[in-house]
């Protein structure tokens, strides 16, 4: 047995790598900061050979996704990755690629979109895509990243659903962090070869994505939503399977920090999410019960796993990256909201936008904001 | 000489049944195109006419694996697939000779919102035959104007007439610096079938347009498309021509007209055939706007005599 190997590399790197792991075939690529460095270090690995697949460097990121979508129709394992306005210029064909059940996975790395110009991290790009039918992870540290891009790939193929794997520029994408990088013998026997059980043949001619009436459209549309509600047991299993191969575990649906006794819970996404732990630490040194609940699963969003996480008479402070226009908060406390209506009398939500177009979030200033909102 | 019609071979990769209109030159062509590439294929279509009229989910109306892709992205999915196809064959995933990857896209798909992805795809010298069958206008859609609609037509868009000339798009093809390139039109199907064959077995980025005339579009009854086609290459409104590696050949008739052996017929009677040029001909200009279509088309004729003398 091959023992694991410890590197150096940024969040960037570590998606570029996680995607030679799993013997990708094909990536379109488009450069978009801050993700440019991974299709960078793709087409570096392809051409001296490290990578054995195809780098198709399209001309934006409409075709990105389009090139994307035929390759997988046609059978091979295919991924990407983006940010802020290119994942909104591959809007359409993000929902082709869930609509025809094709499963591409992709990361973005989440920035603020255009206008005004940005360059840094929110979450409103992610979120904004919300209703295009992708199973999305947000992920909080540069190994979470690369052990979840693999979980990715074998949840997208066993229920046909492409997948995006989020993470902040910057925070994370341009960050150096030590990276365990397990055996490919061990990352081979949790990601089998993809065999899909259809693709684009001269010997079988049928056709894909064709015209259909309301009484075929209605099924395929129910049938993906169903798909994607079931997907939640697949996303525990890959987490857990993960664990038992690599040792490693970054949460399921969702992560935890000092949650079972917590009367004041932290609820958020990303880098934030990581940095929110040190947070919990300084509260409980002053005395307050305080702990984090982490969706790593925005969509579908994990409502049973949350009901059943978050302690008798909570107050839990979201914290928003994202604005939820026409309402007073963020995205993520809505999402809560829902989940909690009539299940959960007992929970108090509280929500602050922060951190827009990467204004620093320190732990002791996410401490403060808290500690603000106990009092509100 | 072109391959004759009677010695086109027997298979048929459109099936009987499809939606298409009668006397519908899309189906047609792509009759002849299907007679050239055989069933080791793989088809893309953007919406179009021939993705209307394919038939509905699950039946299909033409023997080939179909995909209806988005519709700006013909080139870049086109890619994907024929990328897709050679990185599985090396990884001994697919066995047998590979299938050719062909677009079939209206001029909308092409010449419009397809243009940046189709041009990025020939800058590429990806494996893939793209076919434009032009019908000069959105013609699925209840007939808009496109890049490909010239001066003077009535279309729903252009009420009083299109007051731009149409783009040369198979020059700008040429000009990617791309393998293969050809016109043809369902008037000279052996003319169509050759050009597939030479197509088919050259590697890189191909692209072939054809001339559709669409009875809808262009209102002449529908028993006359053939005509129609013919008479469209007899007056030089359009030109056959193929160029293999960037070198610029002109296809009987289109050859003579090219090489002055035989002069192009007025356009009138073209013109006057078709609804869509009769209805705004019949005013006071009608004979400055007639001079304007003439114009646009003889200056074609000697643009492309001189371009086809460049041959460095």
């Amino acid at each position: 047995m091959k023992a694991a190997q410890v590197i150096m590399n940024t969040g960037t790197h570590a998606a570029a790598l996680a995607a030679k792991c799993a013997r990708v075939d094909v990536i379109p690529g488009y450069p978009i900061t801050p993700q440019t460095s991974i299709m960078e270090a793709i087409a570096a690995m392809v051409e001296s050979g490290e990578m054995n697949a195809r780098f198709i460097p399209v001309e934006g990121e409409h075709s990105v996704l389009a090139a994307a979508v035929a390759a997988s129709a046609a059978g091979a394992r295919v991924f990407t990755a983006t940010s802020a306005n290119g994942l909104l210029y591959m809007h359409e064909v993000l929902h082709m690629a869930s609509g025809g059940r094709l499963p591409v996975v992709m990361c973005n790395v989440n920035r603020g979109i255009f206008a005004p110009w940005t360059l840094w991290a929110d979450h409103q790009d992610s979120f904004s895509q919300r209703d295009t039918g992708w199973i999305q992870y947000h992920c909080s540290s540069n190994q979470e990243v690369f052990n979840t891009i693999l979980q990715a790939f074998r949840v997208a193929e066993q229920i046909n659903i492409p997948v995006m794997v989020n993470f902040d520029g910057f925070a994370i994408s341009h960050c150096l962090m030590p990276l365990t990088l397990p055996p490919q013998e061990d990352i081979d026997r949790f990601l089998p070869p993809h065999e899909p059980e259809w693709r684009l043949d001269p010997q079988n001619p049928s056709s894909f994505s064709n015209v259909t009436m309301a009484s075929e459209y209605a099924p395929f549309r129910q049938m993906l939503s169903d798909d994607i509600r079931a997907s939640i047991p697949l996303v525990k299993q890959a987490a857990q399977e993960y664990k038992e191969i690599t040792g490693m575990w970054d949460g399921d649906t969702i992560d935890t920090y000092r949650l079972e006794d917590a009367e004041v819970v932290a609820f958020a996404v990303n880098s934030m999410a990581a940095e929110l732990r040190l947070s919990v630490d300084i509260l409980r040194d002053q005395g307050i019960k305080a702990g984090l609940l982490r969706p790593r699963l925005y969509l579908p969003f994990p409502a049973e796993d949350i009901i059943n996480a978050l302690p008798q008479n909570a107050q839990v402070m979201v914290l928003d990256r994202n604005y939820n226009f026409g309402h007073p908060g963020g995205i993520l406390a809505s999402e809560l909201k829902s989940v909690l209506f009539g299940r959960r009398h007992d929970i108090t939500v509280k929500n602050r936008v922060i951190g827009i177009g990467g204004i620093d979030l320190t732990r002791r200033f996410m401490a403060e904001q808290i500690l603000a909102m106990m009092d509100e | 000489m072109a391959t004759s019609i009677k010695k086109l071979p027997d298979i048929e990769q459109v099936l009987s049944g499809n939606g298409a209109c009668g006397g519908c030159p899309a189906t047609m062509a792509l009759r002849i195109v299907g007679k050239a590439l055989g069933t080791n294929a793989i088809m893309l279509l953007t919406p179009s006419c021939s993705v209307a009229s394919m038939g509905m989910t699950p039946k299909l109306g033409y023997n080939w694996p179909c995909i209806n892709i988005t519709f700006a992205s013909a080139g870049s999915s086109a890619s994907g697939i024929t990328h897709a196809l050679e990185i599985m064959k090396e990884k001994g995933r697919l066995e047998g000779e590979l299938p050719t990857v062909f677009s079939w896209v209206g001029d909308g798909g092409t010449y419009d919102i397809g243009f940046q992805a189709l041009s990025a795809a020939a800058e590429r010298n990806d494996n893939i035959i793209h076919f434009c069958y032009n019908n000069e206008a959105y013609s699925n859609t209840g007939v808009q104007r496109s890049g490909a609609t010239p001066r003077g037509t009535y279309t729903t868009t252009t009420p009083s007439g299109k007051r731009q000339p149409k783009k040369n798009m198979a020059l700008l093809m040429l000009e990617h610096n791309i393998p293969y390139v050809a016109t043809a039109t369902v008037a000279y199907p052996g003319d169509l079938y050759d050009k597939v064959v030479k197509a088919k077995n050259t590697p890189g980025m191909k692209y072939i347009e054809i001339l559709a005339p669409c009875y809808l579009g262009w209102q002449f009854d529908m028993a006359e498309t053939v005509q129609l086609s013919r008479m469209a290459v007899r007056s030089g409104a359009w030109l056959l021509w193929e160029a293999e590696n960037g070198k610029i050949s002109f296809n009987s008739p289109s050859s003579n007209i090219i090489s002055g052996k035989k002069a192009a017929e007025p356009v009138d009677e073209y013109l006057m055939k078709q609804g869509r040029f009769k209805r705004l001909l019949q005013g006071s200009d009608a004979s400055q706007r007639i001079a304007e279509i003439q114009g646009d088309i003889d200056q074609q004729i000697a643009f492309m005599r001189e371009r086809a003398k460049i041959n460095i």
